[in-house]
């Protein structure tokens, strides 16, 4: 079977509606988004009507939680004052710009979505399992930790959006794995697997202004022979029309700090959350 | 953000042998001991959420430096906890893994005094991110060469955590000792130089107040010695240890009452989701090393039960949150700018 997943969204609706004309060319039969509807970008409206005409399924994120609620902030839980300060100018656009149906929709999407593929048991959430708004880091988080979570929530891969960077691993488990060497990376069956599919709402404080998604094949789709997994996953780059974005943040008075993060794909904020390696990957 | 505000929380699923039999014996044992009048107030009890953090009191109680503000006391002849070997901490390593350990932190005393501890953290980006607690005087070149290749070889971050009092030696100098403010920075500068993006981590010796002030100043002398995008956190006072000699102990109304604790998110806590790993066993978390019931057995598996938070410090992380994990390792991110 051939699924796509979409990561936030954050009100980019010209990168979304980019990229479910890709997926679909590419062969999805399923198109997934793990909610963060909303945030930096313009218009929340038409992100939240392109979903519902698509008929994406949607995993509830935390702001999307929090704009359904008109909570007071999104609940990613900065630390720096700076952070604070542009992450609650772009919520309280969204909350104020967001219609009440679209609220009461965004409060009734599920935390976590789970089904059974090809042998695999499949879970959607938005942070981690255990956490709608835990942040999983590639270089923060062990491939124990992601074991135990397979574990204490039944299942063999987990889809999670949240940090804004795709990444995957593959890992093997008990009772064959961990051999000595205490890693359970290098095992033959490698049968659990975790995948951050990414985001569509900004590039990936990569220098590129593209945005990426993630395509999963399972079974009779996986790889022909190519990979070693029971399932094949392929991270997408997609370019969309960045400068329409633009025109339309200025237009709306959304800071300039997150049109320069579209303009040249380095973040600018929110960057004390981020451990070191993928901090050393950025510009700032 | 109030992390009680944060409605998504789940609970923490605890499929862990014996994990439930263990926590509803000790509880028993609390009632038990209300029953017999010994209390006139329920206790203030923090289960064992998951074991999210690993810690290693890698150096024992031994540093080079005797800061005045020190909440373990730590010193060059203070040997109440010992070193860890590299053998110890791998044998905890292989034993973390079913408790699924997210993280591993290894801090003091000075980490640095090890010897063990460059093959120590080698090891350790193996299994997981690392961090090390330090206060930058001791680094060696050489070390922060191998570590650095550990690190590039590695799936993992290494997070050196540097702790300087201030941006100015007349800051820090009076605290931590004479010129540690230039020796801090110097090692700042070492691991800058090869690539590392040390956390500078401060003790709010200042007013509160003054917190933007202090660090933008902070920021500015970071960048004059070639350290442009500097990572900064700040830690509250615990007034413990050399620290209460310094300043004040708690007093007996700096305490955590049960009520305190209805409706509280207690994985704000560090004792919820840690433990620490000492050469005397494990301990309930790194703040309270020092008092006798914080060791909680000698495995994980023992000590995996609900500890009691009635200490004067555990009202300090009632207030502050998870003040001793990097900013990325929680949502409510370590100290928590509006309490
Ligand atoms: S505060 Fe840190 S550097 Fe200072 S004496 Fe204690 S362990 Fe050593
Ligand atoms: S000092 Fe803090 S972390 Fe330690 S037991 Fe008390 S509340 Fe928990």
């Amino acid at each position: 079977m051939i699924f796509a997943f979409f990561g936030g969204i954050y009100n980019n609706h010209i990168a979304f509606k980019t990229a479910i004309a890709d997926a679909r060319q590419r062969g999805a039969e399923r198109i997934f988004c793990l909610g963060d509807l909303g945030a930096f970008g313009p218009h929340p409206n038409r992100t939240c009507e392109l979903i519902r005409a698509h008929e994406i399924e949607v995993v509830q994120g935390n702001y999307d939680h929090s704009i359904g609620h008109a909570l007071n902030d999104c609940q990613c839980g900065y630390t720096d004052p700076r952070d604070n300060h542009f992450a609650q100018l772009s919520y309280d656009y969204t909350l104020a710009n967001t219609s009440d149906e679209h609220r009461a929709w965004l409060r009734s999407l599920p935390t976590e979505i789970r089904f059974e593929v090809d042998g695999l048991r499949i879970l959607l959430c938005h942070g981690s399992p255990r956490r709608t708004n835990e942040f999983l880091w590639e270089s923060a988080t062990s491939t124990q930790f992601l074991n135990k979570l397979c574990d204490d929530f039944a299942c063999d891969l987990i889809l999670g959006t949240h940090t804004g960077l795709h990444w995957q691993r593959s890992w093997g488990t008990f009772p064959t794995c961990p051999d000595s060497t205490g890693t359970l990376e290098t095992c033959p069956t490698m049968n659990r697997h975790f995948i951050n599919v990414g985001v569509l709402g900004r590039p990936e404080n990569d220098g590129t202004t593209n945005v990426w998604y993630t395509m999963l094949r399972t079974g009779h789709d996986a790889g022909a022979g190519r990979s070693p997994l029971p399932c094949e996953v392929e991270f997408i780059p997609l370019a969309y029309d960045h400068d329409q974005l633009v025109r339309e943040m200025t237009v709306e008075h959304l800071p300039n700090e997150f049109i320069e993060t579209i303009l040249t794909g380095w973040w600018t904020t929110c960057l004390e959350i981020l451990p070191a390696k993928e901090r050393r990957r950025g510009r700032w | 953000m109030q992390a009680s505000s944060l409605q998504l929380n789940r609970l923490a699923v605890t499929l862990r042998p014996n994990s439930a039999i263990k926590t509803e014996s000790t509880v028993a044992s609390w009632k038990l001991a209300l029953r017999k009048g010994e209390n006139t107030m329920t206790l203030p009890i923090v289960e064992l959420g998951s074991l999210d953090e690993l810690w290693f009191q890698v150096a024992g109680t031994r540093c080079n430096l005797t800061c005045a503000h020190c909440f373990i006391s730590c010193s060059p002849h203070n040997d109440s906890f010992g070193f860890l070997s590299f053998n110890e901490v791998e044998r905890r390593l292989l034993e973390s893994i079913k408790w699924g350990v997210k993280e591993f932190y290894f801090t003091g005393g000075e980490p640095f005094l090890n010897p063990d501890l460059v093959p120590i953290l080698e090891r350790t980006l193996d299994f997981g991110p690392a961090t090390v607690l330090t206060n930058g005087t001791v680094l060696k070149p050489e070390w922060l060469e191998r570590l650095r290749a550990a690190e590039q070889g590695s799936l993992y971050s290494l997070e050196f955590r540097v702790s300087i009092d201030g941006p100015t030696p007349e800051l820090n100098d009076p605290i931590r000792g004479p010129r540690t403010f230039e020796r801090a920075l110097r090692g700042v500068e070492m691991l800058v130089q090869r690539g590392f993006l040390p956390i500078i981590t401060m003790t709010r010796v200042w007013d509160d107040t003054d917190d933007d002030a202090v660090l933008g100043q902070f920021r500015e002398v970071l960048r004059q010695h070639g350290y442009v995008r500097a990572r900064l956190k700040v830690l509250p006072r615990l007034q413990l240890g050399a620290e209460a000699n310094r300043t004040c102990g708690y007093s007996a109304a700096d305490r955590v009452t049960a009520e305190m604790l209805v409706g509280y998110n207690t994985s704000q806590l560090v004792c919820q989701h840690s433990r620490v790993v000492t050469d005397r066993g494990i301990a309930v978390c790194p703040i309270l090393i020092d008092s006798h019931e914080a060791i909680l057995g000698q495995t994980l598996a023992e000590a995996n039960h609900a500890f009691a938070i009635t200490h004067g410090a555990c009202a300090t992380c009632y207030q502050f949150g998870a003040i001793c994990t990097n900013p990325s390792a929680t949502a409510e991110g370590g100290t928590r700018y509006r309490a």
